[in-house]
């Protein structure tokens, strides 16, 4: 150890007396954290290279691995802890931006953790999903504000173009690069078989997922990366990317050596080249230029697709929403600052945004306030990790949410937050053969269709226990939350009353 | 029947295999016990080259040359399985010698031909190799 390095934050552990020096775990380590020892006929670790992804842990056939956090400390400091003492160590040999990945980890308040449930009781029967029709189906785009009818009072069809989804949810935007050709077909066979959508993020589509196209979201971003006609009509919808929750305000950038041959024309942006988004959309600075590539991805796909503007969550959020509302986007997109990345600036992920339930909460009375909820729909994303977590956000208003690092975890993640190193042990995040091939999508896909049937099933048991039979009906239906343990500045923005108030 | 089936493009070389059957041949509940300190001698093997590897054990010939060649009769099928009777076997080797893939080995002292056998005589009843590939290149299965 040189005597600059930082202290490794965790340890490998390896019971000597389940050992079978079977060697899968130097096998599966594309870190090379272990290492056979042919003199001793054993095993031997560096834990300065382990990332803690738990391959090793997860394959060895004994259970002789465990990864512990290290002991190892520097003097206590409740100030200068060991995180920032090690944050400054390495900025002082690289003098490089810290970078990381997936969501912000650090310890901000969970609203949806102080959020509970309402259920039926006496008055009100609850509904015994089991038995009776139970409703999880939900349209995205924007719905007539009245019925007409035309003179022999028969209903004149002017509904929009829709998303339908069996669901509430989708596969938030991860794009072909950043995670691997097999994690987007499990990605996009699960879709498929659910009648939700992945999201291509902005790597463009590959060509052997033009077959998913209806169960498609293609995004259009900064970059314009793989944007083309057939692109934008191979899809149920269109997004434009203004910005994500993991980095908002920033672009992003895909390292030369992820964009591998199959992945340089899927973007159409040269092999071994970097791509970088920028942060800006170069011809978007205000709500009017916004308008004009609605309209233009309006006019390449016919009027026949809905367009979604995807934002992070930013203070001033509810007013860019009702910007977007206006600007003939047809759905909203809002990203919490939890919400996961391939490769982010530390600093920016974790201290840039807001919660999405705060952000949500605000856009969905921003937009009653104004009369014009009806003109889109909202999907929120960023931190949602479980069912109740998606029946809360849809009673504080949306219509339905994203999902990108539950979907990650189905996959096999393990939250180690390396994905910018291109060496994800899982085969997600990374474009070399050898690790791209240990994730099988036929697995792949079953655990995202069992993940998402499950929570379905958990959505529709939650929705009876409150007497509601349809997603519409839990839609913005903030009676049915209450805060605990919340002050009344986080009450009112939530738009929720406190626990031990009434109706009234 | 339901034979060991091999898919190459989801082999990860992880060698899990081989380990899983030498466990299985055990017979024991443990393969921390069971294989601690031992070498192990599977009747599956990893073929590997750079970044080619896949799984090779027997694929229970309809028309086993191994069978074909046996001069003892130690080897016989059995309800489509193919089965060394050690008993019997007297390491000639020449089941080794034209097995087209090279699916058995001599028993560690020499003395026998060993095979897979579906594991259908072991404790666990069903190929372990298997049951615990992590990532399906090896499946049991009844392809017709």
């Amino acid at each position: 150890m040189g005597a600059f390095d930082v202290l490794p934050d965790y340890e490998i552990s390896r019971n000597l007396d389940r050992c079978i020096v079977c060697r899968v775990c130097e096998r599966q380590c594309a870190n090379q954290a272990h290492e056979y020892v042919p003199e001793e006929d054993a095993m031997a670790s560096d834990e300065s290279k382990c990332v803690n992804c738990h391959r090793c842990v997860s394959l060895c056939p004994t259970r002789a691995l465990k990864i512990v956090r290290s002991s190892n400390t520097y003097k206590l400091n409740d100030n200068w802890t060991d995180k920032i003492i090690k944050e400054i160590s390495i900025q002082a040999s690289t003098g490089s931006v810290l970078l990381s990945s997936m969501g912000n980890p650090e310890d901000y308040p969970i609203y949806f953790d102080k959020i509970t449930i309402n259920a039926s009781q006496v008055t009100n029967p609850p509904i015994d999903p089991l038995r009776e029709p139970m409703e999880t189906r939900v349209f995205l785009g924007p719905k007539p504000d009245s019925v007409e009818r035309d003179s022999n009072g028969k209903i004149i069809p002017n509904l929009p173009p829709q998303v339908k989804l069996s669901m509430p949810m989708m596969f938030s935007a991860m794009s072909y690069g950043s995670i691997s050709y097999n994690a987007h077909e499990s990605l996009a066979r699960a879709a498929s078989e659910l009648g939700i959508c992945y999201n291509t993020g902005e790597g463009g589509l590959h060509e052997d997922f033009y077959k998913f196209g209806p169960n498609t979201i293609v995004q259009v971003a900064s970059g314009r990366f793989g944007v083309h006609k057939q692109y934008l009509n191979q899809g149920a919808a269109v997004e434009i990317k203004m910005g994500q929750g993991a980095k908002p305000g920033i672009g992003g950038h895909l390292p030369g050596k992820k964009i591998v041959a199959d992945v340089s024309r899927t973007r159409m942006t040269p092999e071994g080249s970097d791509a970088i988004s920028p942060a800006p959309h170069h011809d978007i600075y205000s709500i009017e230029d916004l308008r004009q590539l609605v309209f233009s991805l309006k006019e390449a796909t016919d009027y026949k697709k809905p367009i979604i503007v995807k934002i992070a969550a930013v203070h001033n959020v509810a007013a860019i929403a009702s910007g977007i509302a206006r600007s003939g986007a047809d759905i909203i997109a809002i990203d919490g600052f939890r919400g996961g990345t391939g490769a982010a600036p530390t600093r920016i992920r974790d201290s840039v945004g807001i919660p999405i339930e705060l952000a949500l909460a605000a856009v969905d009375s921003k937009l009653r306030l104004e009369g014009i909820r009806g003109k889109v729909s909202i999907i929120a994303g960023g931190g949602i990790r479980s069912s109740t977590d998606i029946v809360k956000a849809i009673a504080l208003g949306a219509d339905a949410v994203y999902l990108g690092t539950s979907a990650l975890l189905a996959l096999g993640c393990h939250l180690c937050r390396s994905c910018q190193a291109g060496k994800c042990n899982w085969g997600i995040a990374t474009q070399e053969p050898e690790l791209v091939r240990r994730l099988n999508p036929s697995i792949g896909a079953k655990r995202l269709v069992n993940l998402m049937t499950a929570w379905q099933h958990e959505i529709e048991e939650i929705m009876g226990g409150m007497g509601i039979n349809s997603i519409e009906a839990l839609k913005g239906n903030r009676l049915m939350l209450r805060g605990v343990g919340l002050n009344e500045k986080e009450l009112s923005v939530l738009g929720i009353k406190h626990a031990g108030e009434g109706q009234d | 029947m339901k034979r060991v089936y091999v898919n190459e493009e989801w082999c990860l070389g992880c060698h899990l295999c081989e380990y899983y059957c030498a466990f299985a041949q055990t017979n024991q509940v443990s393969m921390a016990r069971a294989l601690k300190g031992r070498k192990i001698h599977p009747h599956i093997r990893v073929e590997e080259s750079g970044a080619v590897h896949f799984a090779v054990s027997c694929r229970h010939c309809e028309i086993p040359l191994c069978v074909k060649g046996c001069i003892t009769g130690a080897l016989s099928i059995d309800d489509g399985i193919i089965k060394v009777d050690e008993s019997r076997c007297i390491g000639c080797f020449t089941c080794i010698l034209s097995c087209p893939y090279g699916a058995i080995s001599p028993s560690p002292d020499g003395h026998a031909a060993r095979k897979c056998e579906l594991c259908q005589a072991t404790a666990a009843g069903v190929p372990l190799c298997a049951a615990n590939c992590p990532n399906q290149a090896i499946v049991y299965e009844d392809r017709g």
